[in-house]
């Protein structure tokens, strides 16, 4: 039963994410296609028993983020420009390395056996775990990501006065 | 499994069989009232009215029978998408909602919710946030600047109220310990003396008297402001007066569902008309004690009815009364919404915007650390 949900997630997710790079065209239609994609890899974090990341991972990628990326893509979608024919190409090419790279590197994996699965922790993946984790092993990189993300806001805060003045 | 469909099958004749027709009459009957008016009493089967009763059949049979229209150079794949994104995340939230506590007959255990699950608040919020797509996709595939305007509105306004309305309920949490929406319920079936604190601060102990005086233990008495701040973030994301800023029929003609017609306008209609009784059923398991019933634990009412006619009835007993509880006090929020809506004019669009960041943010973010101090002082002096 998880398996078939596991291929059903696993379908929509490399549906939207292919969506999301063949909608050259179609900005909107691009990004649509990626909160698809991440809302099927929510899912796929529920069946890893991880549910707050699971959970997180709809509220904030594809409930948050992926809403001003679309409220930035729909203010630009009016405009017709777009980056110069050489880079473009330029940028395929390099896409298209690594994607083939990233492709060949997991079809080697395939034969691999995967090792049995280790025992969970009591509360894993809930909050209550996590919020232990995050306050005591792992506070340095806490902070210091908090740190950051207030001097983008600053930042991104200055720059908007700047403009308007 | 069983078990699970039949309490799906509960919330789906409860809330979007009974509770969501009625509500469409509601609205109707409360603003009449509300403007001395008669309201909706013409719709008629044989010269039957039943108090207008009959509406919201007749909207219905009018929605499907109206033609369904794709304008032309619209998105046709997203445009027909868009009305589904947007009401199933209001039918899928209900699933943490618990609409009666848990009980014990014989060996078994009946929880009266679909999914008790850890991280319930945080679904919610979640499936909230999925929420905005439906709009923003209907804006934009319908290929009109109006409705694009409005979506733009839309995205704007839920995203900056989804954040602040997490922030306003941190204080709960804190107090309630828990993130489970049936632990939360189960935490405020008890009271509380409304002037015990002065025993510590004085030092004496408190009158008999005084000591009736006595509250549930529900989150609005703990978190007053919590409760008014996230009333006004729920209801913006509800997008319904006065937060319909993203439809603003006078600015905007209809907003982000302008394009649509027939039964897939109907289904943003009964998307916006569905989230009230939704954040009735929220605000209830939040601020105003679930299922419980005031100054009536659950021990009290078995034990009581429990002493004549044995345990397995009462607790049967009290499992309808609960029942009956939670659905009463969501009809008190549903008319508190409907009040509201029909008091407020229109807020402009940067006054929406400002009263969101400028004031409910700064609000919420006092109200976390004020209760923290309070949780501190409560653990160390009472202690």
């Amino acid at each position: 039963m998880n398996e078939w949900i596991f291929y059903a997630f696993s379908a929509v997710a490399v549906a939207g994410a292919l969506g999301m790079v063949s909608n050259v065209r179609n900005t909107v239609a691009a990004a649509l296609s990626l909160v698809a994609s991440m809302v099927s890899l929510g899912g796929i974090y529920v069946l890893l028993e991880a549910y707050l990341i699971g959970v997180l991972q709809i509220l904030v990628y594809a409930g948050a983020i992926m809403v001003v990326f679309l409220f930035v893509v729909m203010l630009l979608n009016q405009r017709k420009d777009g980056f110069s024919a050489g880079r473009q190409w330029v940028m395929k090419t390099f896409g298209a390395v690594l994607g083939v790279a990233g492709a060949v590197g997991l079809v080697g994996l395939l034969p691999a056996r995967f090792p049995e699965a280790a025992a969970l922790p009591e509360g894993f993946g809930g909050y209550r775990a996590l919020g232990v984790m995050l306050f005591t092993d792992y506070v340095l990189a806490f902070e210091v990501s908090s740190l950051l993300l207030l001097s983008a806001m600053v930042g991104a805060v200055i720059l908007a006065r700047r403009s308007a003045d | 499994m069983l078990e699970i469909v039949l309490k799906m099958l509960f919330i789906v004749l409860v809330i979007l069989g009974g509770m969501l027709p009625l509500i469409t009459w509601v609205e109707r009957k409360q603003s009449a009232v509300m403007q001395d008016r008669i309201g909706a009493n013409r719709a008629d089967l044989m010269g039957v009215t039943v108090l207008g009763l009959l509406h919201p059949v007749a909207d219905v049979l009018k929605l499907f029978s109206k033609e369904d229209v794709v304008p032309t150079g619209a998105n046709r794949t997203l445009h027909l998408l868009a009305p589904v994104v947007a009401i199933v995340p209001a039918i899928v939230t209900l699933a943490v909602i618990p609409f009666g506590g848990s009980y014990t007959f014989g060996g078994a255990t009946l929880n009266l919710v679909v999914a008790d699950v850890d991280w319930g608040i945080v679904f919610v919020f979640a499936v909230g946030g999925i929420a905005t797509y439906g709009a923003v996709m209907a804006g934009w595939a319908s290929n009109n600047n109006w409705s694009l305007l409005g979506s733009m509105r839309a995205a704007a306004q839920m995203v900056s109220y989804e954040v602040t309305m997490g922030f306003s309920i941190v204080g709960l949490f804190m107090i309630y310990e828990t993130l489970q929406l049936p632990a939360m319920a189960a935490w405020q079936d008890d009271s509380f003396r409304l002037l015990g604190f002065i025993e510590y601060l004085l030092d004496i102990p408190l009158p008999a008297f005084l000591g009736w005086i006595r509250l549930p233990l529900w989150g609005v008495f703990l978190q007053p402001l919590g409760f008014v701040l996230f009333l006004v973030c729920i209801m913006a994301e509800n997008k319904r007066p006065p937060f319909d800023a993203p439809e603003g029929e006078s600015e905007l003609v209809a907003g982000y569902h302008l394009e649509y017609s027939g039964m897939r306008f109907g289904l943003f209609y009964t998307a916006e008309f569905l989230e009230v009784p939704v954040i009735g059923c929220i605000l209830t398991t939040l601020f105003f004690g679930g299922w419980s019933i005031p100054f009536l634990p659950q021990e009290t009412i078995v034990g009581f009815i429990g002493a004549g006619f044995g345990e397995g009835f009462a607790t049967g007993v009290c499992l309808v009364l609960h029942v009956l509880s939670f659905l009463m006090k969501v009809a008190l929020m549903i008319w508190l919404q409907m009040a509201l809506r029909w008091t407020l004019p229109r807020f402009r669009y940067d006054q929406v915007m400002d009263l969101c960041w400028k004031i409910i943010l700064p609000l919420s973010i006092a109200n976390v650390f004020v209760t923290g101090a309070i949780i501190l002082w409560i653990e160390t002096v009472m202690a």
